[in-house]
């Protein structure tokens, strides 16, 4: 604090930063990225371990022995279904009902702003099938789910059978004290979404739903289940979940538990661990970025991602069916959830004790959040260092060089834009809010307007438009560039630049807090070029550059990532299909489950990004 | 939970020292009964009771001698001038929608004492229904002191019972009654102290394994005669125990003593001068024979319970040819023809309660009250105790009934005093028929103090059940029997007239989540704050006190420093 007080110190420190900027923020970037990779090696990265007493010591039996059964409600859900086309709600109910389970039902539909290409729905009306198995001697306080999402293609009748004959398992036990919840949805994830809100008998989506008939208090854990076929080579565990939340870490340590118990192989997105071998890190940091990538992109990734908002901590289960050789059959994977729900049953407090905020490189793997946010930090003091700068020119600008003992610093309130007017910077920024708002109110507004008047599919107008309003943003400069008096050339496009960093930064910081993935990936991206815009030098190289890590770009190479990560890499065209469609999912899901990345970006991060457009080509 | 808890089994039958066999009448009586009720779900419900009845004014005269009347109770009723208690201890919920109503309504603890009407012979009063008379006689008020009655409670029934705050009495109760409606979590320790007669079936591994299982002692005064002139006290014992069909019976219907019990009949009690057992053996559909109990009955008893006529088959063990002849009794319950699979019967009045919402800010409780009568709508009296760390805010209590708004004809409400009291909310509110109506009210989570908390905050409070009470119109009209001939569970709640017949129903106990802080926090704000605090404190009181100097600028670097240290060496004064 001397540091500051001291004028003779503090003009040093200026100095050094002013003269040692381009170093230091170089450094600051290089070391961001270096941190993060080292997350996966060991001081960084540490082993799982079980925090929560009640599920830690005790040991259970499993006894689940119902493969044929499974196997036959599998085959007779699957011609059910294939008869009516639907989910066979009466076939449902009747079967739950004889295996001794309270059944209720509960229709819902929900008319989407656009229609769904990918899932080929628009009006979409359903019904969910539940049961509830009532512990002896409880009051119905507590209760754990486990769930099935049906969708409209005839997969996931395995898992049906299976969860029908857990439910038949379980109800011949005495040992339950929370109920337990066997649940089938319809329209996967939007029936789980509709179940869910009227369970909680609130409405967060425009969902149109019956009310539930029967609860079971308060849920507190909950399973997901897809399996598509009669035996399995893996078990994959997705974890992460609406907005990039993310369950108790305990709950995913009770799965890897179980896993090693009965010997199956449980993968972390499609990707088995072996930290034995010397590419393990390699490996590890291939884990890692996948889930980065599937975490920034905020959308639930199974059903059980939607129940995360409700403080339902929840993971999805997905029976693997490939070319390995060795395959276990139904009641491998039975055995593990009963084990699961044996120990869930035993909890005593809700999951709280391990970790809520964590990357994992590994199953057995976890970074904390204590030791992934420096990466961040110091991808974010890039743009505190160069807003530094900024300041310090802005003010040396004003001051002249009539004083040259003073004390140029940022404890001297002068503000430095007033030279230029603060009117100067209201336009570009109101325009390029503006922009935002148009960019995400008019294409689900407009896109009856579109269709009528261009040959296109809603779901194509939708798209379209999105672009068109993102790309015509970049023609805002010659927009505003006139309304910039021309007394200090420099100082307009330094006022804004600076307001721009702070934006961003305060954006980055704010994103990096609630979901780390996506504020990493947007820092990484847009850090290095929101810190060299400016209107001198090359310009058609920042711009190409600007362009190149503006977020529509970052969704793009994101996508080329995350396939050449599954060893699956796309051809250009492929790419850009897949781009289409994920913008239009981006939107869909924003109005069915309220995932928050379209709004962030097209309300936050579009118009911030427009700001250093602006500032490269100042005039 | 119910392995944290360590149950034993509740039967206070006490012997007294040998008084029986004096000359004189015994003025103490024992009645014991069993009533197996087949529920609508398939599901079997026993119910026992033990009735005490002691002809002897506990108040007034200083009695020490004790008979059959266990001695502890008759010293709080004398001590605290005690007019009534009614204790139970519930594990587990009753499920009115799949079991219908029940014969003894309990919530999971529920104490009430106080003053109330004296019960007459033709027992026209009911707890808490509105119709009841007010009492004529005026006695002290139990003690002020709200923890006097949960201490002696505890010490005699070996149950942990604790009352946050005040009890607080609703406004349509008799006044000077208190009552605490339910203590939503309490343990019990208790002692079995007497194996004849139907106490033989009491065995706690098999009544532990049912779905539903309930405890109670219920204390009152009764008129000896019809005009009232002096009173005897009576003693209730009840345990009522679902046995769950699916798993006891593989999902076949028919049961036996011997596959719920695990026991047979033997003896009845020595000291009972009734003993009796009640099989329902009421057969729904029109063409009779679908059921065969075994033995065969030798009498049957038929009345209107609970709006429903009903038929039952008495074995009385007193009688000795029902013993004698293989000298056990397991009576057995045959389907002939097994009932349809079909959903059960919906009773006209059932009840559900959740929380909703989402996050740790705000919540909503409510409540779905259903009319499943297809014409008659009546009132219900719902009675809300909520703890203070939810504040309620009643002007978003909203009621509405086939989305209408239902205007309640009555509204009493307490508000909740931050650690002394709870909200009361006490509602009339008219049921339309065929109707369900939903009461709603919005709360706002309150943040308690780091040391109120429980051991286990994340576990969420619990929040007590409403409390339904209701005449619910009958489907037969009944006529007013012989109060003291009648069998057990026919008086202990009975009918105020005969078209309609009370019930009370308690809903789902909530479990709310309050925001709780990360205990190791305290730790780490402190840690932080200090921090913060010394540093800025530091460059404050820095900048404060120091005096600002302009320097001179040092000019040359290296090479002056070195000349003026030669300077220095050969006495020259620095540059």
């Amino acid at each position: 604090m001397g540091l500051l007080s001291d004028p003779v110190r503090r003009r040093a420190l200026a100095r050094l930063v002013l003269r040692l900027n381009a170093p230091l923020c170089v450094l600051s970037y290089v070391a961001g990225i270096a941190w993060f990779l080292a997350l996966v090696f060991p001081p960084l990265t540490q082993r799982t371990y079980m925090s929560e007493n009640a599920m830690g010591s005790t040991m259970v039996e499993e006894q689940f022995a119902g493969g044929d059964r499974a196997r036959a409600f599998a085959r007779d859900f699957a011609a059910h279904r294939k008869k009516s086309g639907a989910l066979p709600v009466a076939w449902l109910e009747r079967t739950m009902r004889s295996v001794g389970l309270e059944v209720y039902t509960q229709s819902f539909s929900r008319k989407l702003p656009f229609p769904d290409e990918t899932h080929e729905r628009y009006m979409v009306s359903g019904t969910n099938v539940y049961g509830i198995l009532r512990a002896p001697r409880a009051a119905s306080t507590e209760s754990l789910v486990l769930t099935v999402p049906c969708g409209s293609d005839s997969t996931n009748s395995q898992a049906v059978g299976l969860l029908l004959a857990l439910a038949a398992h379980f109800r011949g036990q005495i040992y339950w004290a929370k109920d337990i919840v066997f649940l089938v949805t319809e329209h996967d994830l939007l029936g789980t979404e509709a179940w869910l809100e009227a369970y909680h008998d609130v409405n967060v989506t425009g969902m149109q739903s019956s009310p539930l008939q029967g609860r079971a208090g308060a849920i507190q854990a909950a399973v997901a289940l897809e399996l598509s076929s009669d035996v399995v080579t893996s078990l994959d565990v997705a974890v992460e979940g609406l907005n990039g939340q993310l369950p108790n870490l305990d709950l995913l340590n009770l799965f890897q538990t179980f896993c090693q118990k009965g010997g199956l192989l449980c993968t972390l997105q499609g990707k088995p661990e072996d930290w034995t071998s010397l590419d393990g890190p390699l490996q590890g940091l291939q884990t890692l970025l996948l889930m980065v990538l599937r975490q920034a992109s905020g959308r639930p990734h199974g059903s059980h991602g939607l129940f995360l908002r409700y403080r339902v901590e929840a993971l999805t289960l997905r029976g693997i069916n490939s070319f390995r050789q060795y395959k276990y059959d139904l009641v491998a994977v039975g055995k593990a959830l009963e084990g699961m729900f044996r120990k869930l049953n035993h909890l005593l407090e809700r999951l709280h004790q391990s970790f809520f905020l964590y990357l994992l490189p590994g199953l057995s793997r976890f970074v904390s959040i204590g030791l992934y946010m420096p990466a961040v930090g110091f991808l974010l003091l890039v743009l505190g260092l160069k807003a530094l700068e900024l300041w310090m020119q802005l003010h040396e600008a004003g001051m002249g060089l009539e004083e040259p003992g003073g004390a140029p610093g940022p404890s001297v309130p002068l503000p430095p834009s007033q030279g230029v007017g603060l009117a100067s910077l209201v336009a570009p920024l109101l325009i390029s809010q503006a922009m935002g708002l148009a960019l995400y109110v008019l294409p689900v507004l407009g896109q009856h307007v579109a269709t009528q008047h261009f040959p296109v599919a809603e779901a194509e107008a939708v798209v379209l438009t999105l672009l068109a309003i993102y790309a015509a943003g970049l023609a805002l400069p010659h927009n505003t560039h006139r309304v910039v008096s021309t007394q200090a050339p420099d100082r307009g496009w330094m006022a804004l630049k600076l307001v721009a960093l702070i934006y961003l930064a305060l954006q980055l910081g704010c994103i990096a807090l609630t979901n780390f993935s996506l504020g990493f990936l947007l820092a990484t991206t847009m850090v290095p070029t929101a810190a060299l815009a400016k209107p001198h030098g090359p310009r058609t190289l920042y711009a190409a550059l600007l362009v190149l890590t503006s977020p529509a770009a970052t969704l793009l190479g994101s996508l080329f990532l995350w396939r050449e990560l599954q060893e699956a890499p796309l051809s250009l065209a492929e790419g850009w299909q897949l781009f289409l469609a994920a913008l239009a999912q981006g939107v869909l899901e924003h109005h069915t489950y309220g995932a928050l990345l379209f709004p962030l970006l097209s309300l936050g991060l579009y118009p911030c990004w427009l700001l250093f457009w602006n500032v490269l080509f100042w005039k | 939970m119910a392995a944290a808890m360590p149950l034993a089994l509740l039967v206070l039958l006490l012997l007294g020292p040998g008084g029986w066999c004096l000359a004189e009448p015994p003025r103490d009586s024992l009645r014991e009964e069993l009533v197996i009720t087949p529920l609508p779900s398939g599901d079997v419900a026993a119910t026992f009771q033990f009735r005490t009845r002691w002809d002897s004014e506990l108040q007034r005269e200083g009695v020490s001698h004790y008979r059959l009347f266990p001695k502890a109770l008759g010293q709080l009723i004398s001590k605290y001038s005690l007019r009534e208690l009614h204790l139970s201890f519930t594990q587990g919920f009753w499920r009115t929608r799949y079991w219908g109503p029940p014969f003894l309504q309990a919530p999971s603890v529920w104490i009430n004492l106080g003053r109330s009407s004296v019960m007459s012979s033709q027992g026209s009063s009911a707890p808490l229904s509105t119709s009841s008379t007010p009492p004529t006689q005026s006695l002290p008020l139990p003690p002020s002191n709200p923890w006097v009655w949960p201490m002696t409670l505890t010490t005699t029934f070996c149950a942990m019972l604790c009352c946050r705050g005040r009890w607080s009495a609703p406004k349509t109760s008799p006044p000077g009654r208190s009552s605490c409606p339910v203590v939503p979590r309490a343990s019990l320790i208790s002692f079995h102290l007497l194996q004849a007669g139907l106490s033989v079936l009491l065995k706690a591994d098999r009544l532990f394994h049912t779905s539903y299982h309930s405890q109670a002692v219920h204390i009152r005064p009764v008129c000896r005669n019809a005009r009232c002139t002096s009173i005897s006290w009576e003693l209730r014992q009840t345990l009522s125990v679902v046995f769950d069909a699916f798993i006891t019976g593989q999902g076949k219907k028919d049961w036996s003593l011997f596959r719920m019990f695990s026991r047979t009949l033997t003896e009845p009690c020595p000291l009972a001068s009734e003993s009796r057992v009640y099989v329902d053996i009421t057969t729904y559909n029109q063409d009779n024979e679908t059921l065969e109990v075994h033995p065969p009955p030798t009498t049957t008893y038929q009345d209107v319970i609970l709006g429903t006529r009903k038929t039952y088959a008495i074995y009385d063990l007193l009688d000795t040819a029902m013993i004698n002849n293989s000298r056990n009794l397991n009576i057995q319950l045959k389907w002939k023809r097994p009932p349809e699979n079909e959903a059960p019967p919906v009773p006209f009045l059932h009840a559900q309660r959740y929380v909703s919402g989402y996050g740790l800010q705000k919540g909503e409780l409510s409540t779905l009250l259903y009319n499943t009568h297809p014409y008659r709508a009546f009132p219900v009296l719902l009675l809300d105790t909520v703890p203070w760390y939810l504040r309620l805010y009643v002007h978003t209590l909203t009621i509405t009934s086939k989305g209408k708004e239902n205007k309640p004809s009555y509204i009493h409400y307490q508000p909740a005093q931050d650690r002394l009291q709870p909200h009361l909310l006490e509602m009339l509110i008219q049921l339309p028929a065929n109707s369900v109506t939903k009461v709603s009210i919005q709360f706002e989570r309150a943040l308690l103090k780091w040391t109120e908390y429980t051991p286990d905050p994340n576990h969420g409070f619990y929040v007590s059940p409403s409390v339904l009470s209701a005449l619910v119109p009958s489907m037969v009209a009944a006529k007013p029997v012989d109060w003291e001939e009648s069998p057990l569970f026919n008086s202990l709640f009975p009918v105020s007239d005969g078209s309609n017949y009370f019930v009370r129903l308690y809903t789902e106990p909530l479990l709310v989540n309050l925001p709780t802080p990360d205990f190791s926090m305290p730790y780490n704000v402190i840690c932080l704050t200090c921090t913060v605090v010394a540093v800025c404190y530091g460059s404050f009181y820095n900048l404060l006190t120091r005096t600002f100097h302009i320097e001179e600028p040092r000019t040359g670097g290296l090479a002056k420093r070195l000349a003026n240290l030669i300077r220095r060496a050969r006495g020259v004064p620095p540059l």
